[in-house]
């Protein structure tokens, strides 16, 4: 099938080899020594931990970095590919996590973008279209070449992006993290035209830390940690616990809420809320549930379809236009945040860099961010310096942040340490009600599951916590009720023995199970 | 070991660029044929080879270190205050007025007043810009300057009008100044030279102003707005009403500035009618001061002193080789562009230094095999 597609002057890709890749940045071995290799008609997984070197191991064979030591081989033969220009003509593609589309054009002419016309100066759309459609039909990608992107969901942009490097004549596709944005039928969907593509000769390598996955859908899987390569073995021969181990370098237990704990009183209830998005979009549409004593209630979502703007609805830092938020039966619509945490209600922000720290402060001063006008850490006007020491010095140990001294800037800690000291500063105050939005995103294996670890005792203990994420096991790993949101509603709420990730999936698509 | 070597390469990277810019001054003097060793040395010796040459290096600091400290607190603030002209020039009006029209009372509640009424006029002009900042985005650099051009005009209008020396509005010569303040009122001086007590109050404000912006919870709420406006309202911060404090504070300082420059130095208003013609351009050379001490209060002293020499021995300079005066000006622009890129280098060599990963990764790993621990 590949070869109907005209493209003249080039030889077919059959196998890609990266041999003894070396990578350095300032004060950090991106990649060590590292082999890899895909061929034509498999899907290789490239799996690690966030920082274990495998984008910048693509970026080096897209030619976006140059390694400082290593050879690359296309069909044998030695190559250098100084620039992505360099790559696409060796027949490479990459698909970026961030889409690199320009939302007020449509298909054909993102795709045409920077290619050379046949009419010279003029633009060929109609031909182009004629080609994405031929293309398009091939794969089954469904897609209308005059659509505006802007008009497209994530899914099919991301399909424009794949037809992007097809129509480059790429015979390898390299895919960043695709299914990150996708609802669980879409990832289903993609995996579908992987399956097509693969049959037809092309190579895939994907790139991802989701094991589940990886075991789905990879013919072989590379594991890279701390920029070395772990290993390379038949997706067949293991499974995700050795491949855990791999990621990490220890075993890691997978935690659930196995433990059943009478539900209490309502601690949070959302009653009709509406708002208003930044853009003056519709934010939130007459969302209404309550999070109940002792219970995580998960809510569950593609990104942006309103779980920031309910997040900061609730933590008091955006305002309702109508609807009622009550606080343990307390009318508390209109309180700013800072009430908010007076009154024992405890946030984790999604940003935790932008709006959960101040990078520029020190771990003690951020230790106090939310209270620093509090009795036990201020005295008339003046910090109580020793006190928030002392304080600090125990929750530093308590959670086991790992920091230099207390009076280390926030901005030199790890991801994993700066959301630590965000839960240490934020779990620790005995709080009645916890929003957590996003808690683990970014995270290593470790440090989330120390984080899934930390909001189930709260919930032991009997805390209400309302989970915002858009990590669909973490959802099911965590909830003891799943509420689904789309495009700004609720669209439902289902207890965790009646969910299945099909309906919550079709759910977070705007699709109600069961309706025509 | 390396880190310590590195630090206090930091601390006196300001120095570095310093003499940097006087070696490009000196080629400027070569060109100009002037033996740079002389004018360096006239230099060195306007500013600090008498004890006189010193008091009048200190006299000259005071305003800029006043004016700094308003400027490290703003700065912290992340408000942009190029307005202390003007907030000078509020201040001094209205506490010169004071002084002029309530006669006989004992001299140190006077200039008590007398700072108050200028501190809180000064306040008041950079709040303004403040208000108009918080509540509907206009761009502070732009609203403190032209504030700086309406206090000039004002200060003009009041010299040659309303305020103008009974003697001069008699003269033909119509010189735009004040009446002197009577003998009481005037700061008293510490040494037998121009010195006045104004320097030392000034050094212990900007301990002051190091307690304020460290040790209180309203300096911690100044830094975080200025640091993050977003983790400041997650905070519970009111982020409008510490935007117009901190360049209202910042303003304050200025007008005390300008009251100080009036008490202990002149005795009364006088201007030349150009824009920096009573300040002398204390509202601008502040900030310099305050960015050369880094933003911290303490050691805006030193780049305060450094400054007043300057503009203190550059005057010597002129006297003893005949350069012209732009010279000194331009001299003056050399350091300040030297001090700002070295503290951009400086930034950037941090930077490097915290891409670490590859141990903390390490670390990280550590961690997480304890937590399993605790968790079985």
């Amino acid at each position: 099938m590949k070869s109907t597609l005209d493209r003249p002057n080039q030889t077919c890709l059959k196998s890609v080899k990266m041999q003894g890749i070396t990578k350095r940045f300032p004060g950090v071995l991106a990649n060590d020594n590292v082999d890899f290799d895909v061929e034509a008609c498999e899907v290789h997984a490239l799996l690690g931990e966030n920082g274990a070197g495998k984008s910048t191991l693509m970026k080096i064979l897209y030619g976006l970095y140059h390694q400082d030591k290593g050879n690359i081989f296309i069909n044998d033969e030695l190559v250098k590919i100084n620039s992505p220009t360099d790559a696409i003509k060796h027949g490479i593609g990459m698909i970026h996590q961030h889409f690199m589309l320009v939302p007020t054009l449509t298909v054909a002419e993102n795709v045409a973008l920077g290619l050379p016309s046949t009419y010279g100066p003029l633009t060929d759309l109609k031909r182009v279209s004629a080609r994405i459609i031929k293309l398009a039909d091939t794969y089954g990608l469904k897609i209308n070449p005059e659509a505006y992107i802007w008009q497209l969901s994530v899914g099919q942009q991301q399909r424009v992006e794949i037809i992007k490097a097809l129509y480059r004549g790429a015979d390898l596709l390299i895919l960043d993290e695709p299914t990150a944005v996708l609802t669980p039928q879409e990832v289903d969907e993609l995996f579908g035209i992987m399956r097509q593509m693969v049959s037809d000769g092309y190579a895939l390598i994907f790139i991802s830390h989701k094991l589940n996955e990886v075991i789905d859908i990879s013919h072989r899987v590379t594991v890279l940690r701390n920029g070395v390569k772990i290993g390379t073995r038949p997706t067949s021969e293991v499974d995700k616990s050795d491949l855990a181990k791999w990621m990490v370098g220890h075993s890691i237990d997978f935690i659930t809420t196995t433990e059943k704990i009478t539900k209490g009183e309502a601690r949070l209830q959302l009653d009709h809320i509406n708002c208003e998005s930044d853009r003056g979009a519709k934010g939130l549409a007459d969302v209404c549930f309550d999070v109940r004593s002792g219970e995580i209630l998960g809510l569950a979502g593609v990104s942006g379809n309103g779980q920031r703007d309910l997040a900061e609805v609730i933590a008091g830092l955006r305002k309702p236009e109508s609807g009622r938020i009550y606080l343990e039966g307390e009318d508390v619509t209109g309180c700013n945040a800072h009430e908010l945490t007076m009154k024992m209600m405890s946030y984790i922000p999604e940003e935790r860099m932008r709006d959960g720290m101040i990078k520029d402060f020190t771990v003690s001063e951020n230790m106090i961010l939310r209270e620093h006008d509090q009795p036990k850490f201020s005295k008339s006007g003046f910090l109580r310096l020793r006190a928030i020491e002392n304080h600090t010095k125990e929750l530093i140990d308590q959670y086991q942040i790992k920091t230099p001294s207390q009076k280390t800037h926030v901005k030199s800690l790890s991801g994993g340490n700066i959301q630590k000291l965000v839960l240490a500063r934020e779990l620790s105050r005995k709080p009645r009600i916890i929003v957590a939005a996003q808690p683990t995103r970014g995270l290593d294996i470790g440090a989330a599951e120390y984080v899934r670890e930390q909001l189930i005792l709260q919930r032991n203990e009997g805390t209400a916590v309302l989970l915002i994420s858009e990590d669909l096991d973490e959802i099911f790993a965590l909830s003891d009720r799943i509420a689904v949101i789309y495009e700004g509603r609720i669209m439902d709420i289902l207890s965790r023995d009646e969910a299945t990730k099909e309906k919550v999936g079709l759910l977070m698509a705007g699709v109600f199970p069961g309706a025509d | 070991m390396k880190s310590r070597l590195n630090a206090i390469f930091d601390a006196l990277l300001p120095v570095f660029a310093t003499l940097a810019a006087l070696l490009v001054g000196t080629i400027m003097l070569i060109v100009l044929d002037v033996n740079p060793i002389v004018a360096y040395g006239a230099l060195l010796n306007g500013a600090f080879g008498n004890s006189n040459a010193i008091a009048e290096t200190l006299v000259k600091a005071t305003p800029l270190l006043l004016v700094g400290l308003g400027i490290c607190i703003a700065y912290r603030g992340n408000v942009i205050n190029i307005g202390g002209e003007g907030q000078m020039i509020v201040g001094s009006i209205l506490a010169t007025w004071v002084g002029l029209h309530f006669t006989g009372l004992p001299g140190w509640l006077m200039i008590l007043i007398a700072m108050l009424v200028g501190a809180v006029a000064g306040a008041i002009w950079a709040g303004i810009p403040g208000i108009l900042k918080a509540y509907f985005n206009v761009n502070e650099i732009l609203s403190t300057v032209m504030m700086n051009a309406i206090a000039v005009q004002l200060l003009n209008f009041v010299l040659t009008g309303p305020m103008i020396d009974p003697v001069q509005s008699k003269n033909a010569s119509q010189i735009p100044q004040t009446a002197r303040l009577e003998e009481a009122y005037r700061l008293p001086r510490l040494v037998p030279t121009r010195l006045h007590l104004g320097a030392l109050f000034a050094v212990i404000l900007a301990v002051l102003v190091y307690f304020l912006l460290w040790r209180t919870t309203l300096g911690y709420r100044i830094r975080a707005v200025g640091q993050s406006k977003t983790a400041s309202r997650y905070a519970g911060i009111k982020v409008k009403r510490y935007i117009i404090l901190a360049l209202m504070l910042s303003g304050a300082f200025a007008g005390l500035a300008g009251v100080i420059q009036v008490y202990g130095v002149n005795f009364r208003m006088i201007t030349d009618g150009s824009t920096s013609g009573f300040t002398g351009g204390a509202g601008y050379n502040g900030i310099v001061a305050a960015l050369f001490g880094s933003l911290n209060p303490l050691l805006t002293i030193p780049a305060s002193v450094l400054f007043g020499s300057l503009l203190v021995g550059a005057n010597a300079m002129q006297r003893v080789t005949q350069v012209p005066s732009a010279l000194i000006t331009a001299l003056n622009g050399l350091v300040v562009v030297f001090v700002v890129s070295s503290d951009i280098w400086r930034k950037k060599r941090q930077q490097k230094r915290l891409i670490v990963p590859l141990e903390e990764q390490v670390v990280t790993d550590q961690v997480s095999t304890k937590t399993e621990e605790n968790v079985a």
